[in-house]
């Protein structure tokens, strides 16, 4: 087995020294009636490298990846070009197959790289501090919640209904099992919400989403002070990373809590994990932020370092009465979005926000022109809501034989949702294409008919 | 200017204190002059600037090159945190997380579109359960503490379906800090069972315990002490006897992969770390994952989303209803980690059942020869043999001056990543070592070596030497006591008042 070192040679000298006779005799603790004789009886053995790829290729090949047609599907996942280079440095082995710096001696690449990932979010959302990262999007705006919930001492989170059902779902989970208030409203893809009207001195925190599920961008700063005002926290969610090089960022409008999935930057789609929840605040609540937590210091010779800090919230010291139970979180992720990150600059992220706009501003355009389709958005970044004249899910499946993955019907994700079925979430990227635009509006030009 | 660089250590500012404005690591086609003059951001366009600055990319990778080369990895050094299981990560692996028919999939794709991906899940759930012998998995949980609150949230809410309010979570003092954690998150009240001399659940301390207020006992099996639970299934009895579960930790699951099958020690709940076990890369802190084995009572109640089979075709059930109307609701966005998963199934496969019998095999041999190399220089709280970690405490650094960080730090400057120290916490001044199947004999003899070479130096009373370690890193030991009172959590530009104050002290 090529990944086992030891020879039956090194361990009957191994056991010789132990004084055991087999490796079946340390095993002498376990119940005798629960120690099997040999190898687990109808699973297939070892396998070459060659007959491992061939197997998994051929899983892989009865698939049809979004990088394999026109593909428009965002909704919380979306495909940006991710440089080669990203790939190669994530792949050196001090960084693939180092564990969590708890040795910062021996893992200031690690750290370092972790102290710059939390200044780029901090930045890019315009918060005071950004923690080491969470699993993904909604486990960080739900870990947001019961942060706000302890800074409070309340217990009440009102839920705005155009937040991400993946992410309001993990607040309602996380409600249910810990035991707050979650007050999920319902989705409004026209109309405003009026949210500040429902906050009361019980209100722990109001969760918001910009640009929001169905692609409208918003500005909180009158929400913000309305929860100010209400001793309540504001919390708003980005769940396209990309569009905070172009747009007004939640630290701008006055969010107290600031969560958002970084996939968009430096990792791909992957069937949706893993992925990388960032994790920003205000500095004043930073020790009831929730997960790690990467801070400068000095070493023995007054040289600037750094180490993960503030280990007091966490579980491995604080056991029961942590912040958090997080204890791997998406360090990998992280240092992709870092290097991806460094390499497009203020000037690259910037420029490619403004491409993903003006692409998203010309298929709009396109598709308002359809005769049937009407695009609900007065605004949006990448991504809007196209209203078809007969239901979306339907013409979805049926363009994926063509293959087109033609964007996210809203009845998939809001299934119960009323006077959803006909709506279609496109989003496009700088990866879509003027021919993959073409076949796009063909399409839907034939289905609307 | 003072020269801070040794041939292959090079000193590496922060990207922050690098760039030039303008600069650029990407280039980006211009979009077409019609459609820039086209703006629909309503009036929320971002004003100033980020912040971030603007590198090329042969700045980018040599700034990361560096900073690699200032970590440790196991690729580099043996590496025997103990409890974190880390072993050789197969390349292998991150070729196939890599084929675009997995990498580019977009997780909300028309299910004709995706049969691969949820064969895959499937296939790799099949083994899980099998290794397990359990007949249920779900496949969500993003990482092992995930996990864990994943099993136990199907325990609450399966009591809750049975109409019962229990209370209470028994954890032994050895657990990791995730389970109190997560027992706690979920408004349970924890209480600790104490171990016995021979570093096991107190049998008799832990019935008395048991009561009707009590909803599952936490339990790691082989405990973090590396000792299997010899009374595991007089626990389980009782456990069920008292109507309450039994959760297993699952992450020193190495020790057992492939030999023994934990359904057959009766646990009802158990998480597994496919980065510990199944050897995806631990990646300098995940991403893992932390799929959780369920017994068919509690089944009904894991999180969503389910992947189903309907005749020849796979599907995903990602709404309370139908079968999965009693599941406990969705815990993360999407379907899991995917890019886990293809890993860990490459990993399986590559070993097969055979090769797995053989990891856990090794592992425990690789570990007890450590016990057995060690055990006269060192001293080892409990009698032998150990399973796949070993443990000692620091006894034998008495009236030396030299702690358990000391030798850590020693170890460090000999070229060996340090054990996890100072954990478990039921003994002293803890040395877990954990040193896995990946690594030969050869390896284990030096590091053995060197080992007992720091225990005759500390006995010496070299102390001097150990307090100064380590000598040859990037940084010598560093200030965690200043990081935490004055926390500087980001770069900040020098004249915007808080320059970083550290920086100039360097």
């Amino acid at each position: 087995m090529r990944y086992l070192p030891l020879t039956d040679k090194n361990r009957r000298a191994m056991l010789d020294k132990i004084g055991a006779d087999s490796i079946e005799a340390l095993f002498i603790d376990v119940p005798s009636a629960a120690r099997l004789k040999g190898p687990i009886e109808g699973l297939p053995f070892h396998q070459s490298e060659f007959e491992v790829e061939r197997a998994l290729g051929a899983l892989a090949a009865k698939n049809i990846p979004a990088s394999a047609c026109p593909s428009f599907l965002g909704a919380g996942a979306y495909r940006h070009h991710v440089p080669a280079s990203v790939d190669h440095l994530l792949l050196r082995g001090e960084f693939l197959t180092s564990y969590t710096p708890y040795q910062p001696e021996v893992s200031q690449g690690t750290l370092q790289s972790l102290f710059e990932f939390q200044t780029q979010v901090a930045m890019l959302m315009a918060m005071e501090v950004a923690n080491a990262s969470m699993y993904d999007g909604p486990t960080a705006a739900a870990e947001a919640v019961m942060m706000a919930n302890r800074v409070t001492r309340r217990g009440k989170a009102i839920v705005s209904g155009n937040l991400h059902p993946h992410y309001a779902e993990t607040i309602e989970t996380m409600a249910e099992t810990t035991g707050f208030k979650a007050l999920v409203e319902k989705p409004q893809p026209q109309k405003d919400e009026d949210l500040s009207a429902l906050i009361d001195d019980q209100t722990s925190c109001v969760v918001v989403q910009n640009p929001d599920f169905f692609g409208r961008l918003h500005d909180f700063t009158a929400l913000a002070a309305a929860c100010q005002a209400k001793g309540a926290l504001l919390i708003v969610a980005v769940t396209e990373i990309v569009s905070l090089g172009l747009l007004k960022p939640p630290g701008a409008m006055g969010a107290d809590i600031a969560v958002a999935e970084g996939q968009g930057i430096g990792n791909a789609l992957g069937f949706g994990g893993p992925y990388l929840g960032l994790f920003t605040c205000k500095e004043k609540y930073i020790r009831q932020m929730p997960g790690r937590v990467c801070g400068q210091t000095v070493d023995a010779e007054g040289k600037r370092g750094f180490v993960l800090t503030l280990s007091t919230r966490e579980q491995h010291i604080r056991r029961e009465k942590a912040t958090s139970n997080i204890c791997t979180n998406s360090g990998l992720c992280a240092l992709a979005f870092t290097i991806h990150m460094a390499l497009l600059g203020e000037a690259g992220l910037t420029k490619l926000a403004e491409f993903n706009h003006a692409k998203a501003c010309d298929l709009a355009e396109r598709i308002a022109s359809i005769p049937g389709c009407r695009v609900l958005n007065e605004s949006f970044f990448n991504e809007f809501t196209v209203e078809l004249p007969k239901p979306a899910e339907p013409i979805v499946n049926q363009l994926a034989f063509r293959p087109l993955l033609a964007g996210v019907p809203v009845s998939r994700l809001h299934p119960g949702a009323k006077d959803v079925q006909n709506l279609l979430l496109v989003a496009v990227t700088e990866l879509t294409t003027e021919a993959d635009m073409d076949a796009l509006v063909a399409a839907l030009r034939e289905v609307c008919k | 200017m003072k020269n801070e660089n040794r041939a292959l250590m090079i000193e590496e500012a922060l990207i922050f204190e690098q760039g030039e404005e303008g600069r650029t690591g990407i280039d980006l086609p211009d979009p077409p002059e019609a459609a820039k003059k086209k703006q629909k951001l309503g009036g929320l366009r971002r004003t100033g600037k980020i912040g971030l600055p603007g590198l090329s990319e042969p700045q980018v990778v040599r700034h990361f090159t560096r900073l690699s080369q200032k970590n440790f990895g196991i690729d580099s050094v043996f590496y025997p945190l103990g409890s974190c299981t880390m072993k050789h990560n197969p390349r292998l692996n991150e070729k196939v997380a890599r084929m675009p028919g997995f990498a580019d999939l977009h997780p909300l794709q028309p299910a004709s579109t995706i049969q691969g991906a949820l064969e895959l899940i499937d296939q790799l759930a099949h083994w899980l359960k099998t290794l397990t012998g359990m007949p249920a998995v779900t496949m969500v949980p993003g990482a092992g503490a995930h996990g864990e609150f994943c099993g136990m949230a199907v325990i609450k809410t399966a009591l809750e379906a049975r109409g019962e309010k229990r209370t209470k979570i028994l954890v032994p003092e050895s657990a990791h800090g995730t389970n109190p954690a997560t027992a706690a998150a979920l408004g349970f009240t924890v209480e600790a069972i104490p171990a016995t001399e021979e570093g096991r659940v107190d049998l008799q301390h832990f019935r008395e315990k048991l009561g009707p207020d009590v909803a599952a006992i936490m339990l790691t099996n082989p405990n973090t002490c590396g000792l299997f639970e010899r009374d595991i299934r007089a626990i389980a009895d009782a456990v069920h006897a008292a109507g309450a579960y039994f959760y297993c930790d699952g992450a020193n699951f190495n020790a057992i992969v492939g030999r023994v099958r934990p359904a057959d020690l009766g646990i009802d709940v158990m998480h597994i770390n496919l980065h510990k076990t199944f050897s995806t890369p631990h990646g300098g802190g995940g991403p893992g994952a932390g799929p959780v084995v369920l017994a068919e009572s509690l089944a009904p109640y894991a999180p969503l989303p389910w992947v189903v089979r309907d005749g020849q075709k796979f599907a995903l059930l990602e709404q309370a209803e139908g079968n999965a109307a009693k599941s406990f609701g969705r815990m993360k966005g999407f379907h899991g980690q995917m890019g886990m998963f293809t890993r860990a199934l490459a990993y399986i496969l590559s070993h097969g059942a055979d090769g797995l019998w053989q990891v856990s095999g090794d592992a425990v041999l690789n570990a007890n020869y450590i016990l057995a190399g060690l055990k006269d220089v060192m001293s080892a709280p409990f009698k032998g043999p150990c399973m796949h970690e070993a443990l000692f405490d620091d006894r034998f650094l008495k009236d030396t001056g030299v702690t358990t960080a000391d030798i850590a730090k020693a170890l460090i400057d000999r070229g060996f990543h340090p054990m996890t120290m100072y954990f478990p916490l039921v003994v002293h001044g803890a040395f877990l070592i954990e040193p896995t199947e990946t690594e030969s004999k050869e390896t284990l003899d030096e590091f053995i070596a060197a080992m007992r070479d720091l225990a005759a130096k500390a006995k010496q009373g070299d102390v001097e030497m150990f307090k100064q370690s380590p000598l040859y890193t990037p940084r010598r030991r560093l200030d965690e006591t200043l990081a935490a009172r004055q926390p500087v959590l980001k770069w900040s530009p020098p004249e915007s008042g808080s320059p970083d104050k550290a920086a100039k002290v360097a």
